[in-house]
C-alpha cells in the first residue's frame, strides 16, 4: 500500500510542481482539474498497476487524493485476486 | 431534427473530440481516416476522452457505455454516402485537403454542407476543390470539444445563409455557442494564438526564460488557464509548425515565420502530448 502511495505521488508531483502532497490532499481542490488531466490519471493508473478502470469507478472521489486512489487501486487489484 | 447523422473526417487528436462530442449530444458520428492503426489509436483515445468526462462532470457527461457505441470508426470514406453534415480534420496541408474535397464532392448528396475545421487554410480556397462552394463553412471547434462552449465559425466567399443556419443549428444540438468571422488565414483565433506561442517558443529557444515558467506568467497574471506553451502541447507542435507555415504562406508576410526550436523539436518527434513529450513530458 506505501509502495503504491509513493509511485502515485510521484506522477502527481509532476502536476503539482513545489508542493508537498500529503495522503489526504484533495487533488481538485489544488486547482489542477482539466480534462487532459484526468485523462492522463486514470491512464496511469491503469498502467502503472496493470489494472482496468471500469465505468462505474469514474468518481472523483475515487481520485480525490492520494489515497483515495491508494484505495480504489487496492480493490481493484484485490478483486482480481 | 433528432439523430442527425454527422461523418467526422480525420482521427486525430481533434476529429476524436469532435465525434466525442457529437455522440454526447445524441449523433450518430461516422469517423473516417486512412488506417486501421490511426483508428485503433483513435478508439482507446475516445474511450479515454468519454471517461475523462465522465470523472469529471459525473453523470451529467453520458453513460460511455452509451457513448461509444454510437461512433462508427471507419476506413471508408464512401460511407459518407450516408451523412447530414460533414466536419473535416485533416493535417493543415493543402495537398491533402484538395484531394479529399473533391472526394467528399463526389460521395455525398448535394445538400450535404461541408464544415471546415482548419486552423490556418482559407475556407474560400477549400470551397474552390469542391462544386457546392455555398455549402462549405469554417468550424474552429477548440480541444477538448466536449468542455468548449465556443466555436469560431468562418464565412466563405461564396457561404451562404443557409449554410450559416445549418451550421449554427448543429452546434445549437451540440450545446455551443459560435461568433461568426470572415474569412482570412487563421481567421481570429488562430492567428493571435499561432504567433503567440511561436514568440514563447523563441523565448526558450533564446534562454530567455523556461517554459513552465512562460506559461505561469500567462496562467497567474493574465488569468489564462493555460499558457502558450501548454497550449501548444496539447495541440500538437507538428500542427502549431503546419499553421504558422500556413500563415507565413498566405500572408507572405516573415512575422509567422516559424522559431527553428520548433522545427527541431518536430523533426525529432517531440510533438507534444500525443507523442508523450514536448515541452513538457506525458507518461
Amino acid at each position: 500500500m506505501d509502495e503504491r502511495k509513493t509511485t502515485i505521488r510521484a506522477y502527481l508531483t509532476r502536476f503539482f510542481p513545489g508542493c508537498e502532497l500529503r495522503d489526504g490532499d484533495d487533488l481538485f481542490a489544488l486547482g489542477f482539474v482539466t480534462s487532459m488531466f484526468a485523462i492522463q490519471l486514470v491512464t496511469f493508473v491503469e498502467s502503472a498497476f496493470a489494472i482496468e478502470i471500469e465505468n462505474e469507478d469514474l468518481e472523483l472521489d475515487n481520485f480525490r487524493s492520494v489515497a483515495a486512489i491508494a484505495r480504489l487501486v487496492e480493490r481493484k487489484v484485490g478483486g482480481r485476486r | 431534427m433528432a439523430h442527425t447523422k454527422v461523418g467526422v473526417v480525420g482521427a486525430g487528436i481533434i476529429g476524436v473530440s469532435v465525434a466525442h462530442a457529437l455522440a454526447q449530444t445524441d449523433h450518430d458520428v461516422v469517423l473516417v481516416d486512412i488506417s486501421d492503426d490511426i483508428l485503433e489509436r483513435a478508439r482507446r483515445e475516445l474511450k479515454n476522452s468519454i471517461r475523462s468526462l465522465r470523472l469529471l462532470q459525473g453523470a451529467a457527461a453520458g453513460d460511455p457505455a452509451e457513448l461509444l457505441p454510437r461512433v462508427h470508426l471507419t476506413t471508408d470514406l464512401g460511407l459518407l454516402a450516408g451523412v447530414d453534415f460533414v466536419v473535416e480534420n485533416i493535417p493543415e496541408r493543402w495537398s491533402l485537403k484538395k484531394p479529399l474535397y473533391e472526394r467528399l464532392d463526389a460521395i455525398c448528396p448535394p445538400p450535404v454542407v461541408f464544415a471546415a475545421n482548419t486552423s490556418a487554410i482559407p475556407i474560400t480556397r477549400i470551397a474552390s476543390a469542391t462544386r457546392r462552394a455555398p455549402r462549405v463553412i469554417g468550424m474552429h471547434f477548440m480541444n477538448p470539444v466536449p468542455m468548449k462552449p465556443l466555436v469560431e465559425v468562418i464565412r466563405g466567399h461564396h457561404t451562404s445563409d443557409e449554410t450559416l443556419e445549418a451550421a449554427r443549428a448543429l452546434l445549437a444540438r451540440m450545446k455551443k455557442q459560435c461568433i461568426v468571422v470572415a474569412d482570412s488565414p487563421g481567421f481570429v483565433s488562430n492567428r493571435v494564438l499561432m504567433l503567440t506561442i511561436n514568440e514563447a517558443v523563441f523565448l526558450v529557444h533564446e534562454r530567455v526564460c523556461p517554459a513552465a515558467d512562460i506559461d505561469q506568467l500567462f496562467k497567474s497574471c493574465f488569468g489564462h488557464k493555460m499558457g502558450p506553451l501548454e497550449t501548444a502541447d496539447l495541440i500538437g507542435l507538428d500542427t502549431i509548425l503546419l499553421s504558422l507555415e500556413v500563415l507565413q504562406e498566405s500572408f507572405s508576410d516573415s512575422k509567422y515565420r516559424p522559431c527553428p526550436l520548433l522545427r527541431q523539436m518536430v523533426d525529432a518527434g517531440l510533438h507534444g502530448k500525443k507523442t508523450g513529450a514536448g515541452f513538457y513530458s506525458y507518461p
